[in-house]
């Protein structure tokens, strides 16, 4: 299937700052595509070149195909990291009002309905909480009915449950055949929405690919956490992949039963050790040698 | 594109009349400063006075020459060189002077209404009197005399426009740019000509409805007249608020500063409030200070909506007022439009 979005060698430059470079992916219509890494990897500024916000060095964006042109801004939806709303306007004039701006549009009843904003519909924008406002974002980028949807960190501050509640709003949309570009720092949020992954650290593309794909390519053994007050014993007992991940030791193995041993006979605290299965948090620390929120 | 304009026309709109105490202060305001001021007068609290002199000051009428320089000794009194008797009294009867006065023939003229006249000729009478010699005498001035608040009013009319456009528009869009919401605009269809549009155009209508308002207010507290025409007076003031915004939006065409705009709003309204004869005539400052205040939109609206009220011009007699302002909002708006950004700068 032809991609609706192809990014071909993208380069920005800020002072001192590579802050895109070389950067280059397809998406294919109907999917929800992360852009996965830390503050600072670049994800921001290839969303605001594709949104046509900020000008590429150089590179080539392609939209069905063809160039961006004038009809692209009625046929994108968009939801920035940080915005404010209109100040003393209600959640349904705001809703109105960006509706307005576009030819094509949504019905509102749609899009209050998928976005659960009917009962906060009469309220003043200053006074609905974070996920309130977070879903009213979403909301004005779904206004002009668009093809192709952009969440730039849709759930960046939310507390777990509005942040549940905004992947089952996000899923909602996948599902009516819409495309998505979603960046994220949360890795079990891009496993549970993405269907394909880039993963990006210092402006480059480290690897891109399904979840499952990229787990089975870099996560095979296990990964073992540790609380402890004694680190140094820890680390020194093993001879494999080690990382402090906040106040947590999680070493990477291929050999578990070996590694557990090793801990036991260096004479470490294991009451506090748990095992699990690797996940996306685990595939980047193992391509990048560092944690997503580092 | 007119649904474009119209919708962040009304939005504007609503966000104005929602912002109770912005919008209370904008309809207050001008109410304070004329009732305050009409109180100060009455209080007699003022204490600088103009006095305009006719003809040389080289042949004093001998009789009434000490009571002549013990005025001129006066504190508090600025004695300015006034070419004919009768440009004297056009000037006195506009409240651009306080008192005229002709010491070659011992006659003064004052105002009827003006409070700071009143305490000029008591100074003038303290200077020398005693009975049964000779003093200056009082003249009459012909015609209408304009009262003295009807002379303050388009001042301060005009002066709460210049706040309402400049810190209504400029603070506004540089808000707006801070916290993203123009970045939100600007990944939609809307376009910067539609966006100014709309702004000018909400901002248009609450300056009209203010300003309504104020005038309706004061006409019933004061009962003073308009001489000229109504249409004359929209349009000097239509004329006057458009240059005014479009100065408003060369302020708010690139910075995310609140402070910055606020600072740069500053630096702009002042000098106009100052030097733009709101509060007191600039007869008798230097050239330089008059040629600077011509600078200024706010002096040619005060001028126009004070010739329009006061002495009923008609829009011939303005049209310097009329092709300044004119010009001024061409040229403000088309470098407001040429500099503006949806997003600060990276």
């Amino acid at each position: 299937m032809a991609p609706i979005l192809e990014i071909i060698d993208l380069k920005k430059t800020f002072p001192g700052v590579k802050a895109v470079d070389g950067v280059s992916f397809s998406i294919e219509p109907g999917i929800c595509f992360g852009l996965l890494g830390p503050n600072g990897a670049g994800k921001t500024t290839t969303i605001e070149i594709i949104e046509g916000i900020l000008k590429p060095d150089s590179g080539r964006i392609l939209y069905r195909n063809q160039k961006r042109g004038k009809t692209f801004k009625e046929e994108v939806g968009i939801q920035f990291q940080n915005t404010e709303l209109p100040q003393y306007l209600t959640v349904f004039e705001t809703l109105k009002a960006f509706r307005t701006l576009y030819t094509r549009k949504a019905k509102l009843d749609w899009i209050v309905d998928v976005c659960s904003l009917t009962e906060i519909l009469d309220r003043d924008n200053r006074k609905i909480s974070g996920g309130q406002k977070q879903r009213l974002l979403l909301a004005i980028a779904l206004t002009n009915d668009p093809e192709l949807i952009i969440l730039d960190e849709p759930t960046t501050g939310l507390d777990p449950q509005a942040r549940r509640h905004l992947w089952d709003i996000v899923n909602g949309i996948k599902q009516s055949g819409r495309t998505i570009i979603l960046t994220t720092h949360y890795m079990e949020e891009a496993e549970i929405l993405c269907d394909n992954i880039a993963i990006m650290d210092y402006g480059k593309i480290i690897d891109k690919d399904s979840p499952k794909n990229l787990l089975a390519r870099y996560g095979e053994g296990a990964t073992i956490s540790i609380k402890s007050e004694t680190p140094e014993k820890i680390i020194n007992a093993v001879s494999c992949n080690v990382y402090m991940v906040d106040d947590t030791i999680e070493i990477h193995t291929d050999s578990l039963n070996e590694c557990i041993q090793n801990l036991a006979h260096a004479g470490a605290d294991l009451s506090n050790m748990t095992v699990r299965t690797p996940n996306l948090e685990d595939v980047f620390l193992k391509l990048t040698g560092h944690t997503l929120r580092a | 594109m007119l649904k474009r304009i119209w919708i962040i026309f009304l939005s504007r709109n609503r966000e104005f009349y929602r912002d109770r105490s912005g919008f209370g202060w904008n309809i207050i305001f001008p109410f304070f400063i004329i009732i305050g001021f009409s109180l100060i007068f009455n209080q007699n609290e003022r204490s600088e006075y103009k006095i305009g002199v006719v003809g040389g000051e080289n042949n004093i009428k001998k009789e009434i020459s000490l009571q002549y320089n013990n005025f001129r000794k006066s504190k508090f009194i600025e004695f300015l060189h006034i070419e004919s008797i009768e440009s004297g009294k056009e000037k006195l009867g506009h409240h651009r002077i306080d008192m005229l006065i002709d010491p070659e023939h011992g006659v003064y003229w004052k105002s009827e209404s003006s409070p700071k006249s009143y305490h000029a000729e008591k100074i003038l009478q303290a200077g020398y009197y005693q009975p049964g010699k000779e003093s200056f005498i009082a003249g009459t001035v012909e015609g209408r005399e304009i009262p003295y608040i009807e002379w303050l009013f388009p001042g301060v009319l005009g002066m709460n426009m210049m706040f309402s456009a400049l810190f209504g528009v400029g603070y506004a869009v540089v808000r707006d740019r801070k916290n993203g919401v123009l970045k939100r605009l600007s990944v939609t269809p809307l376009v910067p000509f539609e966006f100014l549009t709309a702004h000018i155009m909400s901002r248009m209508f609450v300056l009209f409805i203010t300003t309504s308002v104020v005038y309706a207010g004061c006409f019933l507290i004061y009962g003073f007249e308009n001489r000229g025409s109504y249409f004359s007076l929209i349009l000097i003031f239509s004329l006057g608020g458009f240059s005014m915004i479009s100065l408003a939006l060369i302020i708010a065409a690139r910075s995310s500063s609140e402070e910055f705009a606020g600072g740069a709003l500053n630096l702009l309204s002042w000098p106009m409030m100052l030097l733009s004869e709101v509060w007191f005539s600039l007869e008798g400052a230097r050239p330089w200070v008059k040629n600077v205040a011509q600078l200024f939109p706010l002096t040619h609206l005060t001028d126009g909506v004070r010739k329009i009220m006061n002495d009923g011009a008609s829009l011939y007699d303005i049209r310097y007022h009329i092709i300044v302002l004119t010009a001024m909002s061409v040229l403000f708006l088309a470098a407001g439009s040429i500099l503006f950004r949806w997003r600060k700068a990276d």
